[in-house]
């Protein structure tokens, strides 16, 4: 019955990848006959959103099972799927290829980490969570510590690494919409709302994996289309993952000729004057803002009485003198940024695939901690986020489970792979055509990425020439442009942004069940109240759903800042509080209650102590001043698991030998927990 | 649950090669991560080796551990008897 399932479901998802590749060729047709890019982009996303929606609601239920672990009937290859596009989030898609762009060999730490992670749950958890087989982590957590502290802990830490990375998706759907249909970026992120609550609303995981699966196809092909094509281009081999080799040998001559060139050097020398003299006037506050606002009513009375100073000049100073920093405070702020970034630029860029770079040993060193500190962290992180995990019980099996995680990596090296040879490509065609040509004939891109403030450039040394040091770049561009930068037919871009949305609804609706069960499951009903009906837990589940989301829209209409940061925070939280307990539920049978909670509670207060202090010197809203602190061995917050991780570990151990060992119950159900069948 | 003799040796074998398979992990990972700079020195078809290794080398080496493990388990559960009965 199984593999009956599993032909069928081959054949319509081998239909439906057919009826996908139509479309695209449709829609090249379409725009070669003159429709105009921005009826593309609303075709792309109508059309997959609908897709999306039909899933859902051909798959809606009622039944806990199927809501909660999708019937436990998902065969290895389809769920392997539904976690990679469950794994691959907006910040994969978009961000991975401009990280390692713009660091080069430092950007593999998430390379790495992000794929190195499913080495330890193949190992150490997916089989033995399977062979448990309830519906949620702080399930497990429950049964194997007794009680409700360990569940209440652990829903607490799901909930927190969850939410934060829920609104970084719905932030990247807005971000989508904005830029490729020209919606406004409120009204985006409401669609995008719209997109992930058709499937996980009405059918739960069992939606949400028909629903990933499909989206996995699309992802999948938009991210390597474009690449691919790139790659035709330059190698005449449109196999990017196994050619780039030779482009980055190319990339690297480039760069030595590029770095030094007296043109580079004079603009790098010009910055550094900039850095030097926000520095200066940095040092002289509070006097310094009083003599710039002075200098700039000069220049603008001067301005005013000469005849030939057209209007806009004066307008422009005016707004200078304007926007001021209004305090000393902020202006310490503010030039100290803007000292930050010219003193970036005023540095020799390093070559692409240098290891650790840095002008003193003491440099290299910590960029060497850092990058295997970050490496750790994701690992342990991709190992403990609930999410995921979630995925191994609704395999039919433990073998199926085992077989499972082989797949689910295979799909997600499949854009791993892909993404350094992104890079790599995109900086060889920056490299060679845009660097030193003429500022006045650039490519039209750079425009239309500057007016959504992602490129800017500066033609700072006045010579009409586009320096290295002049060009800056988001990395979210390299991603989003490349269709635009190989000279690709605007399908393409709008396939990117298919992608780049299919990324992200998948990612968030995993999120989101994994929320709402915690709550609704773990909290409501195990906690509140045992004796609810079925039906009456799924209609908490759903209405919880419906105002977490709401809940993630509006904090992610906030636009916050940090938000790239906080997704690597949710790895320290995720690894800190669930992976020690975890682990050593399953391969330790002494580790009790006591040591469990505490563990979770030290390992996860460390991480975050770590990260606040280090991150943050105020924390007005909690009431916080002067906390700042010195990192340990120059580990950045973003690492902050590496303290947190094995202060779990210690602490589940030394409590739990100094308290009485767990009942014999629970040792037989981790005896059970080993065993396929028993 | 009674432990026979033949549990104990299948959770044994299981612990050993879980624990070969991570001390593999470890080598590709954080060994070869920490000497990236030396590795760089050595280029392979326009790749430095360091490079390679973050980019790629590691990351094939992880799907073969997860590989050869499933393999390696679902096997071992046939010749111990605790597979699972219902599915294939």
């Amino acid at each position: 019955m199984n593999s009956d399932l599993a032909t069928r479901l081959r054949k319509y998802y081998l239909a439906y990848t057919g009826g996908f590749m139509v479309l695209i060729a449709l829609l090249a047709l379409l725009e070669w006959q003159g429709m105009p890019p921005r009826w593309i982009g609303y075709a792309f996303l109508f059309f997959t959103i609908m897709i999306y929606a039909a899933i859902g609601i051909m798959s809606r239920t009622a039944n806990v099972s199927e809501y909660y672990v999708a019937g436990r009937r998902v065969p290895a290859v389809f769920n392997g799927m539904a976690t990679g596009a469950d794994w691959m989030s907006a910040a994969s898609f978009i961000g991975l290829a401009g990280t390692l762009y713009l660091s080069g060999y430092q950007g593999l730490a998430y390379v790495m980490g992000w794929t190195g992670g499913y080495v330890l749950v193949a190992l150490l958890l997916a089989p033995y969570l399977r062979k448990f087989g309830q519906y949620t982590i702080p399930d497990f957590l429950a049964a194997r510590y007794g009680g409700n502290a360990a569940r209440l802990v652990g829903v607490f830490a799901a909930v927190l690494a969850s939410f934060v990375y829920v609104v970084a998706q719905i932030y990247g759907v807005g971000l989508i919409a904005s830029r490729f249909v020209g919606l406004q970026f409120e009204i985006g992120i409401f669609l995008g709302l719209a997109g992930i609550l058709v499937c996980s609303f009405l059918g739960g995981m069992r939606a949400v994996t028909w629903t990933q699966v499909a989206q996995y196809v699309i992802l999948i092909i938009a991210y390597i289309a474009p690449v691919a094509l790139l790659s035709l281009k330059v190698t005449s081999v449109p196999v990017p993952q196994l050619v780039y080799g030779e482009v980055l040998e190319k990339v690297r001559v480039l760069e030595t000729q590029i770095f030094h060139l007296p043109a580079e050097e004079d603009a790098r020398r010009r910055y550094q004057e900039r850095a030097d003299a926000y520095g200066a006037r940095i040092e002289r506050l509070p006097a310094s803002l009083a003599e710039e606002k002075q200098r700039l009513s000069a220049v603008i009375n001067e301005r005013k009485l000469d005849a030939n100073a057209s209007m806009r000049e004066v307008l422009a100073l005016e707004r200078q003198r304007r926007e001021l920093p209004a305090t000393p405070e902020q202006a310490r702020a503010k030039w100290g940024e803007a000292k930050q970034a010219a003193q970036e630029r005023a540095s020799v860029p390093s070559h692409h695939a240098e290891a650790f770079p840095g002008a003193s040993e003491e440099q290299r060193n910590a960029a060497r901690i850092n990058f295997l500190t970050l490496v750790f962290c994701l690992m342990i992180g991709t190992a403990a986020l609930p999410h995921i995990l979630v995925r191994y019980y609704t395999t039919p099996s433990v073998r199926e489970a085992r077989k499972s995680v082989f797949w689910s990596l295979l799909f997600i090296l499949a854009l791993y792979l892909t993404a350094p040879a992104y890079a790599v490509f995109a900086k060889y065609e920056i490299y060679l055509h845009l660097v030193n040509s003429e500022i006045a004939r650039l490519p039209g891109w750079i425009a239309a990425w500057g007016k959504l403030g992602l490129v800017s450039i500066e033609d700072i040394n006045g010579d009409g020439l586009l320096q290295l040091a002049e060009l800056t770049l988001n990395p979210d561009v390299i991603v989003l442009a490349t269709p635009e930068i190989a000279g690709l037919p605007y399908v393409v871009s709008g396939l990117v942004a298919a992608g780049a949305l299919a990324a992200a609804l998948s990612t968030a609706d995993g999120l989101l069940l994994t929320i709402t069960g915690a709550l609704s499951h773990d909290v409501y009903y195990k906690v509140i109240r045992p004796q609810a009906s079925t039906q009456w837990r799924l209609v908490i589940s759903k209405s919880l759903l419906l105002v977490v989301a709401v809940m993630a829209a509006m904090v992610a209409a906030q636009k916050p800042a940090t938000i790239l940061s906080m997704v690597a925070w949710a790895f320290s939280i995720a690894g800190a509080a669930f992976f020690p307990a975890l682990v050593l539920g399953i391969f330790w049978r002494r580790a009790n209650k006591q040591g469990a909670v505490a563990g979770m509670l030290a390992g996860l207060l460390m991480t975050l102590y770590y990260m606040l202090r280090v991150q943050f010197d105020n924390l007005p809203w909690l009431g916080l001043h002067g906390i700042g602190m010195e990192p340990w061995l120059e580990v950045q917050s973003t690492s902050a698991g590496i303290w947190g991780v094995p202060v779990g570990f210690v602490v589940i151990a030394v409590v739990s030998l100094l308290t009485p060992p767990p009942p014999q119950q629970t040792q037989d159900l981790v005896e059970r927990l080993r065993y396929p069948h028993s | 649950m009674q432990l026979t003799q033949k549990h104990v040796e299948y959770w044994h074998k299981n612990l050993v090669v879980t624990g070969i398979l991570l001390f593999i992990w470890f080598v590709v990972t954080f060994v070869a991560s920490f000497y990236a700079r030396e590795l760089n020195s050595i280029v392979i078809l326009g790749f430095p080796l360091g490079f390679y290794m973050g980019a790629q080398g590691s990351l094939v080496v992880y799907v073969l551990i997860i590989w050869y493990y499933a393999r390696y388990m679902n096997n071992l559960d046939l010749e111990y008897g605790v597979h699972e009965g219902e599915d294939d």
